[in-house]
């Protein structure tokens, strides 16, 4: 352990986020302000996932992160490693084994369980920001109920490409009230947002704090003659054949060969150790990890 | 075949071990004491400390150390490690009018009680590179002039006692304080001062220079400049009455500015104002004429639209730690986001070119 | 100062707190579970749970109101010894702490349109708490459960509310259970 409090946070500074997560989870998708503080890593590399963690977190959990579906991008690793240090939790790439799980970017492929709670670290936790940059204004419309700016600009979208052209982040409607960003996960994920889990979304440096309790409707906004579509891309994972999964391409040659692999590395793993292979896959072993 | 990339640990703890040795440089060079830093890059300091909110002038000499003379980076070594100090108490107003002033200028009256005092300033030196400086930086010491060392009273009191300049209420309240609440909107004048004076000073700066351009001019004097050091006393509730528990350098800056008067109230002057950790002069100017900017509405003036009026503007975008972190990590990895929209593009650009296709068979 | 007020608290306040808030968080986030919570030794009538919510809960950032039930200086000492929340009338609570007939819930802040959070969390203190009751659905609920309450009318009467409203800890013994506003009653 080190000098400083359990989960790096004074105790005053846990009460004041608990208190914004409990009213959170009372008003779904409501964004609640809290006073977020300066913490040892930049904003916007995850401040508001870490501080909801920092006060979810108790010394018996199984703390997992990701980013971008992987457990060792870098800032997935540094999260993992700073509450190793300052909490002394058990930590784990296994989605199943983690009890707390922080993510950037993406939701795990494996559904999540009703003693799981998934964390979400958000850059820009209002939906109408990018119509409205004024949060004065916006607040407004949140009281007002007053979403029509957001399905003018899906509208505008459909007969400008013939399509909705948000890919990711994309809003979605919470209890039938509160119009709310998912964070930018793709919008392949939104369907997972209702789940058994507890869902925390932590805003730092906007000083936002949002939830979705469990068994809560989540619809993702969209339009009778043009219905919401998660998307991926059309390939199987080259490592584990997987169909399901969300992909990514990786440029594997000068000759711009691709490939396509899970998002979710633990996804692929626990794939390829029950035997799949994709097609460019080798069974796995266990000392090839 | 392929073998996904693995070892975002040792590559952190090599990337953390060369960055160490970055920070040293070439070890035949003597290796810079905080103290060489605490003394001799005072004014790096004293921003380290105004934009950390934390007046410490050896931790700000660290963190400068640390963070290998990047201001910015120093600045959020000193926010992190302020988060985890314990709150004792307030401390009550400092009380300027007591300030012992190492400066002390008025552009508004050619003298004044308390005189003008430029104290040590670059202001009128010749901005040519001093090369004796490359070898030798040793100096004889300065003359010392005997100097009044009573009280210097405010150059804004001789104008309110004509009741020229707009009166400020006075009050016992207690301001927000913004590293514990939440920034609400419309801020008070408290919290965009708090605001301001944590700022970056680029940004402040900027926004100060364009009011002076025209975004909002509002035509500033410096009714005074003055630099020095007062006394910090807190109440002790046992004691039952206030000890000075220390002592600070602050600057402070108050601009008067012009104000047309309205059909109620005769024509008055204004004021914006300053004050900032340290000897940090460019900052504190810059602060009071965009706090003067921000007061367009209690004024009743008119908005310009001008961005050193917008107050949601302003106090959302001068802090330079929200800033730079927002800023620096979209280097971190976007390919989620990155692929769903190549997916969505590449879908598109397909329908397209069957409509395309599809025009051209009909 | 009476030695009763000194004791009670967390023994290892990081720690207890962490596992304290868990139990109300999953409460909360789960209207109608019934979880169990320990670390306070409030003085009585507080229960067990209601101490353990307080502790974890408030400071000197939230008001507390306290109701007729529990409106005594043996309560308020070790509050104020505890958490330095300043007690308040029940328009400005934050918290309010009380038997249920002791409640006067439409003088607590429901929130406002802008900023619903700005609402009293009511801790209730019950003789017992169990799933034998009326039943529950809404956020936080797969279908249905079921929670001995001690009033129908009013909850409906607060979730009609929603966004605003108030939102409900129930405290019995060392167990307790929550009702957001958004739980849709009988």
């Amino acid at each position: 352990m080190s000098d400083y409090n359990f989960a790096y946070l004074d105790e005053q500074t846990k009460r004041m986020i608990r208190r914004a997560i409990l009213k959170g989870l009372a008003i779904p998708g409501y964004q609640v302000p809290f006073a977020s503080r300066e913490m040892p890593m930049p904003y916007g590399w995850g401040t508001g996932g870490v501080q909801v963690s920092a006060a979810v977190l108790t010394p018996d959990d199984t703390f997992k992160v990701i980013d971008q579906g992987a457990d060792d991008t870098t800032n997935a690793v540094s999260i993992r490693r700073f509450f190793q240090k300052t909490a002394g939790v058990a930590v784990t790439e296994a989605t199943s084994e983690a009890s707390v799980i922080q993510t950037r970017h993406r939701i795990p492929e494996q559904d999540l369980r009703a003693d799981q709670i998934l964390v979400y670290q958000v850059p820009i936790p209002e939906p109408l920001r990018f119509l409205e940059p004024s949060e004065v204004e916006t607040r407004k419309m949140h009281a007002l109920e007053e979403y029509g700016l957001m399905h003018v600009k899906l509208y505008e979208d459909i007969s400008q490409h013939g399509d909705i052209a948000t890919a990711y982040a994309y809003p979605v409607k919470v209890e039938g009230r509160y119009v709310m960003d998912p964070s930018p996960i793709p919008k392949f994920d939104n369907p997972k947002l209702e789940m058994a889990g507890i869902q925390l979304f932590g805003a730092g440096r906007e000083q936002r704090i949002y939830a979705i309790p469990p068994y809560t409707q989540v619809v993702s906004l969209d339009f009778d003659d043009y219905p919401f579509q998660p998307t991926k891309a059309d390939h199987a994972c080259d490592l584990c054949g997987a169909e399901d999964s969300y992909l990514d391409e990786l440029i594997v040659d000068d000759a711009g060969g691709r490939m396509f692999m899970c998002s979710d590395t633990d996804y692929c793993a626990t794939r390829r150790k029950q035997g799949h292979v994709g097609a460019q896959g080798v069974p796995y072993k266990e000392d090839a990890a | 075949m392929y073998v996904a990339v693995k070892g975002g640990e040792r590559a952190i703890d090599n990337a953390h071990a060369w960055l160490a040795e970055e920070r040293r440089g070439d070890t035949s060079v003597p290796e810079l004491s905080v103290a060489q830093i605490r003394t001799q890059m005072t004014l790096a300091v004293n921003r380290v400390m105004a934009e950390g909110s934390l007046y410490d002038p050896d931790l700000a000499a660290l963190a400068i150390k640390q963070a290998r003379g990047d201001l910015i980076e120093a600045i959020f070594l000193i926010r992190a490690y302020r988060t985890t100090l314990p709150r004792f108490g307030g401390s009550n107003p400092i009380d300027t009018e007591d300030m012992a002033c190492d400066r002390r200028v008025s552009a508004t009256f050619k003298d004044a009680p308390g005189g003008q005092v430029l104290g040590p300033t670059f202001d009128y030196t010749h901005r040519l590179l001093d090369f004796k400086l490359a070898a030798d930086g040793e100096v004889g010491d300065a003359p010392v002039v005997a100097h009044n060392q009573t009280a210097t009273p405010h150059i804004m009191s001789f104008l309110d006692r004509e009741n020229l300049i707009q009166s400020e209420p006075t009050g016992a309240d207690i301001p927000d304080d913004l590293t514990r609440t939440p920034l609400e909107l419309p801020a008070s004048r408290a919290l965009r001062l708090q605001s301001l004076t944590r700022g970056d000073e680029g940004f402040i700066l900027g926004m100060a220079y364009s009011t002076q351009r025209g975004y909002a001019r509002n035509h500033a004097f410096v009714a005074e400049l003055r630099i020095g050091a007062v006394a910090v006393e807190m109440d002790i509730p046992e004691l039952g009455f206030a000890i000075e528990i220390g002592e600070i350098t602050v600057t402070e800056c108050e601009t008067v500015n012009q104000f047309q008067g309205s059909k109620t109230q005769p024509p008055q002057f204004t004021r914006g104002y300053g004050l900032v950790f340290g000897m940090t002069e460019r900052k504190a100017i810059s602060m009071a004429l965009v706090d003067r900017a921000l007061r367009w509405k209690e004024l009743g003036e008119d908005n310009l639209g001008a961005p050193a009026q917008d107050e949601e503007f302003v106090l959302y975008h001068s802090d330079n730690i929200q800033a730079t972190g927002f800023l620096e990590h979209i280097k971190l990895p976007h390919y989620v986001d990155f692929q769903s929209e190549l997916e969505l593009i590449r879908k598109l650009r397909r329908e397209a070119q069957d409509n395309i296709s599809r025009e051209a068979a009909q | 100062m009476q030695a009763q007020v000194l004791e009670g608290g967390f023994a290892d306040l990081p720690i207890d707190a962490s596992y304290a808030f868990r139990a109300v968080m999953t409460a909360m986030a789960r209207p109608g579970d019934i979880v169990d919570v320990s670390g306070a030794k409030p003085p009585s009538p507080m229960s067990v749970a209601a101490g353990v919510v307080v502790l974890t809960l408030c400071d000197p950032e939230t008001p507390i109101h306290l109701a007729l039930s529990h409106d005594m200086p043996q309560v308020r000492d070790w509050i104020t010894f505890h958490t330095g929340a300043p007690f308040v009338a029940a328009q400005d609570a934050m918290f309010a702490l009380g038997a249920w007939d002791a409640l006067s819930l439409a003088d607590f802040p429901l929130g406002t349109a802008e900023y619903p959070d700005r609402s009293a969390t009511v801790i209730v203190e019950r003789q017992s708490l169990s799933h034998d009751g009326v039943v529950m659905r809404g956020p936080g609920i797969k279908e249905k459960t079921t929670l001995s309450l001690p009033d129908t009318r009013a909850f409906e009467t607060n979730a009609a509310q929603f966004p605003l409203g108030l939102d409900f800890i129930f405290t019995c013994d060392d167990r307790l259970a929550a009702l957001p506003r958004t739980t849709r009653v009988g």
